[in-house]
């Protein structure tokens, strides 16, 4: 199973500010302990979100609304992520866990998301019809 | 935290950290058996200990320095006083909890790789190697390796006990095979277990599952635990590129009912582009290490151009059969052959399949392999020789012995009967 590990904006990933050696140090030391145990898939660090834009839909059915950077809620902003693949849950609270505090400041904060399988999807019965009539439909038209 | 809870927790922890704990209890005992019964105390101890002191900070190398202790002790008790046994007992400072970060790097990586070309020595049967490995590795239990492999609990558990001894009275060095050839070979002795439990997962032989999935996890974060600590091995790089890849079609392998999907008919939009991806990542590193591309990369390379055509009728065919021609003159098997004719007429038109499947025909060994009539069925199926395509998806049919499979080779058979009436 896969987990998303989010890193939290905080006031300095915002400004721009580049984390102290020490935490640049410990982070790769992270990486490495996940690369050797097998459990990173991917892991990246966002730039601020003054780059960023938005896209939101306000109106339901109209078009879109894109919007330039910064965004303000920085509770509700990200800063990084780092995808892992383990063999449960508890795994990936306890490499969460061994994650360096992202900020030091009392602003860091890591949020943890399963990530979703195929599986799940076709546990739903109305989906499973789709894909069983999805492929009944392709089987005669091959025949025809 | 509920008790349950707390339990879960430690399980967890433990299975993270076994397979360093064994492999540093092995070089100190020298005993992989007693090795892994003291990291299986340790589970224990952690268990009643941690529960009432809560979970430390630092729980790897709480669980290093307790198995350590506990090993240090039956060494005093067993009087086994020779010099390297003081040094470590003497190296050791027991007051303060090793910091593991620190030995990380050299001594576990080390360890690890010790350990499994332990658990997959020459001396081990095939099936002793996969549970070995499986076991002290992995970290899995008894009865999920029993039901990975669809047999009772108590089979596994007699293959473990006998494959420990046999390490024991074999006296199996616990160390990495001196370079040159012995050690590539004893390599790939290890990285055809790894790729023997990938495959068993990724096309169970029996049983009405197709994929068994823990099974590929496993192998998959085996092989690239060794890639870390082997970075230099082309071949290991190629056998991760490999599973990798084929990873990324597991979601697609079986459709919603459960039948196998066959790669040609595969929703290529549902292929993981992340795995696929780290595999051609893997594979450039493999390239860059070898001179010429060994077995494991060759296959590798070939996947690559399926998850790299965009669509079924973009895959550069010709390519593929040349990368099979170069599989089958490093490791000459039949098997590749067949996979070769495959390809051929692909690229160049069922007739030329045809011809290499028939001179395969009087192959011995491929007596009973039921791919044999399964693709000389669809070669024939294509040439519109739909009754005698027919005879052969029978014979391929009574020979598999996954459910699944049969299925699909049914509907195959009802197929040349459409075709041959209409």
């Amino acid at each position: 199973m896969k987990f998303m590990m989010i890193v939290k904006a905080t006031t300095d990933s915002e400004a721009g500010v580049i984390p102290p050696q020490e935490l640049i140090d410990a982070m790769q030391k992270y990486n490495e302990e996940l690369v050797k145990a097998g459990v990173l898939l991917a892991a990246d660090g966002l730039q601020p979100t003054s780059s960023g834009i938005r896209i939101s839909y306000p109106e339901p059915g109209e078009k879109p609304k894109v919007t330039d950077g910064p965004f303000t809620e920085s509770k509700e902003l990200i800063a990084g992520y780092t995808l892992i693949e383990v063999r449960s849950r508890e795994e990936a609270v306890e490499w969460a866990l061994r994650m360096p505090d992202p900020h030091g400041y009392g602003q860091g904060e890591i949020e943890l998301r399963q990530v979703y399988d195929v599986e799940d999807f076709i546990d739903n019965p109305e989906t499973l019809e789709k894909e069983v009539t999805l492929r009944k439909q392709v089987a005669e038209q091959k025949k025809a | 935290m509920t008790l349950t809870q707390t339990h879960r927790t430690i399980e967890a922890i433990w299975r993270m950290e076994s397979a360093k704990l064994i492999g540093s209890l092995t070089r100190m005992l020298r005993d992989v058996g007693v090795a892994e019964d003291l990291a299986q105390d340790a589970l224990v101890i952690a268990l009643e200990k941690w529960q009432e002191i809560g979970i430390p900070d630092n729980p790897g190398a709480w669980l290093m320095t307790t198995v350590k202790r506990r090993a240090i002790d039956l060494m005093r008790r067993k009087k086994l006083r020779d010099q390297k046994h003081v040094e470590i007992a003497r190296e050791m400072d027991l007051n303060h909890e090793e910091d593991i970060d620190q030995t990380l790097d050299g001594e576990i990586g080390d360890d690890l790789l010790r350990l499994v070309f332990m658990t997959c020595h020459p001396v081990l049967s095939q099936d002793a190697k996969v549970a070995l490995t499986l076991r002290l590795l992995c970290g899995l239990t008894t009865a999920e390796i029993a039901r990975s492999f669809l047999v009772a609990e108590s089979t596994i558990a007699q293959r473990v006990v006998r494959a420990k001894r046999t390490l024991r009275v074999e006296k199996v060095p616990f160390e990495v095979p001196p370079k040159g050839r012995q050690r590539k070979e004893r390599l790939s002795a290890v990285l055809e277990v790894i790729y023997l439990m990938f495959n068993e997962g990724y096309s169970a032989t029996s049983g009405d599952q197709y994929i068994r999935p823990l099974l590929c996890q496993e192998a998959l974060r085996l092989g690239r635990v060794l890639s870390e600590i082997t970075p230099h091995e082309s071949e290991v790089h190629g056998l991760v590129a490999l599973m990798e890849i084929q990873s990324s079609r597991l979601k697609t392998r079986v459709s919603a009912t459960g039948e196998p999907v066959l790669l040609m008919d595969q929703n290529r939009a549902k292929w993981d582009r992340l795995l696929i991806r780290r595999g051609l990542a893997a594979l450039k590193r493999s390239q860059t290490l070898g001179s010429t591309l060994g077995p494991y990369a060759l296959q590798a390379a070939i996947s690559a151009c399926h998850a790299e055509a965009p669509t079924a009728a973009d895959t550069n065919w010709i390519r593929i059969a040349a990368l099979y021609e170069a599989l089958s003159r490093a490791t000459p098997s039949p098997i590749i052959e067949l996979n070769r004719a495959v390809a051929i007429s692909m690229a160049f038109g069922p007739a030329y399949g045809l011809q290499i499947v028939d001179e395969l025909s009087a192959e011995p060994s491929l007596k009973g392999y039921h791919l044999l009539p399964s693709v000389r069925g669809d070669l024939l199926f294509k040439l519109g020789r739909c009754e005698e395509a027919r005879k052969e998806f029978e014979r391929a049919a009574s020979m598999t012995r996954n459910d699944r499979e049969k299925e699909l080779l049914l509907n195959r058979i009802n197929e040349c009967e459409y075709r041959g009436t209409n």
